[in-house]
């Protein structure tokens, strides 16, 4: 009896709201279609040795064991995937918010030029001239340039030598790291109320550590929250700009990250069940960082 | 009167306060803004640089005799597929402009009611949203493959724009965004008797300048690189970078084309950015209160 009436409560509030389901369904369609249905179909896949030819064998949990008990290769990956995380996360996330603070205080003219200064990295597709200023010969722009200031004699494999690749591939990644988390800032930044910073002149804010802190963080909760999922994802899939600039397989696999792997074991040797539990467990690394850092957050975004 | 004298001493008194401070700052972000710039620079020098200055020894950063023949030779290349560059031009802009406009559309208007209104379901679909970001897989791609296979639009234009049209990334920035717009405008708006769509479209959206340009860059952008060269095979279907990264894929003997097409691409993207961006700093400067 109590749970017909619930029903009937359920079902008045959702007749209430049809306007609401209205207007998320044009996106909703769209999503549950490409994403949400894909992303479901491909959870199982995880516990099945599939090539993509032959109907998926189901073999329970011995993808997971294998990659946490023998691929070595994994266990080096997500050593190499943290690291990558450490430098292209927290580390890019503080320099989005600093260049974007800093460009705000600048004059109205010179905003959108240093704005889009920064962001042009991630619209543009350079691997190309990056391999050129790396390049292992004396005509490499690094290279040369260290070469004429006289630090070093001979040039060095920036791209090819164990030592160097991790540093090679961070720098590049870095490069392009600023990409949407911070647009997104300059976005949050440019919606703040002129006004509020008036009255906090008028309320004795003297200088612009305070105005950080008073004002500007706590009306930017949302922004710098959709910066760090943007950023975590950013970092923690990392791949691509190390396969296309320190080649694939990288030299002693030293710039190797799980998602590197994953596309190894994908679309090199088409065994799809365990790249998709190599993905599952990128998956759950990043919903915990991501839990945590909506709890850090947590004070600035519950408007 | 009084009230407006006030506000302006304030905004005088910030303004005088930063002057010094500002001139620190243009340096450092001039200076960090040229290594940022540094590899774009070079790229668009070595699109112009004739090809017996590209391997000399030491690397010039300039080109004495600039010349077009990368781009020329990119053009040649394009040319001499069975069909017209302007197809591909076609292909890429109609993907381009459908995906822009159906993405901003679609996720706006469910951003804003994700952030603003609370029904059944609501949190659930907030939470998942924000899932699927983290959820990257490169099995999506294989599914997503046979969902199309399914609904028969392999091998169709529509395969290139469908799956791109929600864009959970968009949708969670505006969402986010729209959460900060005060419950009592939307309130107020009610009560006058506006209906969602009404609320939506004309007092939340042209309150959300900043957050609505930003989704509109990061769907062009998205949009104008589509490639999907594994779900289109007539030549006629494809589009520019598809063809763009054939003309140039040549290894580094061909780094000039290579160049060439990088700047080549870069330059819409860019323009659509600066067009943009100049509208939030057109509304920024007219706005006033804004509640």
């Amino acid at each position: 009896m109590a749970d017909r009436k619930k029903a009937g409560d359920l079902w008045k509030s959702i007749k209430k709201n049809k306007a609401c389901y209205a207007m998320i369904a044009p996106f909703m369609i769209f999503f549950v279609i490409f994403t949400v249905i894909p992303v479901v179909m491909s959870v199982p896949v995880g516990f099945t040795d599939f090539n993509m030819v032959q109907i998926p064998e189901f073999v329970g949990l011995s993808n997971y064991t294998t990659l946490f008990f023998s691929d070595r290769i994994f266990m080096k990956s997500v050593r190499i995937t943290l690291i990558f995380a450490f430098f292209t996360g927290p580390l890019s996330y503080m320099l989005c918010f600093l260049l974007a603070w800093f460009i705000e205080v600048l004059p109205q003219k010179l905003k959108p030029v240093f704005t889009l200064i920064f962001y042009m990295p991630s619209m543009a597709n350079v691997y190309t001239v990056w391999k050129l200023i790396f390049s292992g010969d004396m005509n490499g722009y690094l290279n040369s340039f260290l070469m004429n200031i006289g630090f070093i004699n001979s040039p060095v494999q920036w791209l090819t030598d164990g030592r160097y690749v991790l540093g090679s591939a961070i720098t590049v990644q870095l490069w392009i790291s600023l990409g949407a988390g911070f647009l997104a800032m300059r976005a949050g930044f440019q919606n703040i109320d002129p006004v509020l910073y008036e009255a906090g002149a008028i309320e004795g804010i003297r200088n612009r550590w305070q105005e950080l802190i008073y004002i500007v963080i706590p009306s930017m909760g949302p922004q710098l929250m959709f910066a760090a999922v943007m950023q975590i994802v950013n970092s923690f899939t990392a791949g691509t700009a190390a396969q296309n600039l320190v080649g694939f397989p990288s030299t002693d696999y030293n710039a190797h990250t799980i998602m590197t792997h994953a596309y190894d074991y994908g679309w090199v040797r088409y065994e799809m069940g365990y790249a998709s539990a190599i993905c599952m467990i990128l998956f759950v690394v990043m919903f915990l960082c991501n839990k945590l850092i909506s709890r850090l957050l947590k004070k600035y975004t519950d408007i | 009167m009084t009230r407006s004298t006030g506000r302006i001493k304030a905004s005088n008194r910030q303004a005088g306060r930063k002057k010094g401070g500002t001139a620190v700052l243009i340096v450092f972000l001039s200076v960090t803004g040229l290594f940022m710039l540094m590899p774009i620079y070079l790229t668009i020098v070595m699109s112009v640089k004739p090809v017996e200055e590209l391997f000399i020894f030491p690397p010039k950063l300039y080109t004495s005799n600039p010349t077009l023949d990368n781009f020329r030779d990119m053009f040649r290349v394009l040319k001499s597929s069975r069909i017209p560059f302007s197809r591909y031009l076609f292909n890429s802009v109609a993907v381009t402009v459908s995906v822009t406009v159906l993405q901003c559309g679609t996720s706006s208007m469910a951003a804003f009611v994700l952030a603003k209104c609370r029904f059944p379901g609501s949190r659930a679909i907030n939470s998942i949203i924000v899932v699927s970001l983290l959820y990257q897989s490169n099995v999506i791609y294989i599914m997503q493959y046979m969902v199309m296979a399914q609904m028969r639009i392999i091998d169709n234009p529509l395969a290139l724009i469908l799956p791109s049209v929600a864009s959970p990334m968009g949708l969670f920035l505006m969402r986010q965004s729209i959460s900060q717009i005060p419950d009592s405008m939307i309130e107020a708006a009610r009560v006058d008797g506006a209906g969602l769509f009404r609320i939506c479209w004309q007092i939340v959206m042209p309150n959300q300048k900043p957050a609505l340009m930003t989704m509109i860059i990061f769907a062009f952008q998205s949009a104008w690189n589509i490639q999907g060269e594994s779900l289109v095979f007539h030549e006629q279907y494809k589009t520019l970078p598809t063809a763009v990264m054939q003309a140039a894929s040549a290894g580094l003997s061909r780094a000039g084309v290579a160049m060439a097409a990088a700047v080549f691409m870069l330059v819409p993207p860019v323009i659509v950015f600066m067009l943009v961006q100049r509208q939030v700093i057109q509304t920024m400067a007219h706005s006033g209160i804004r509640e």
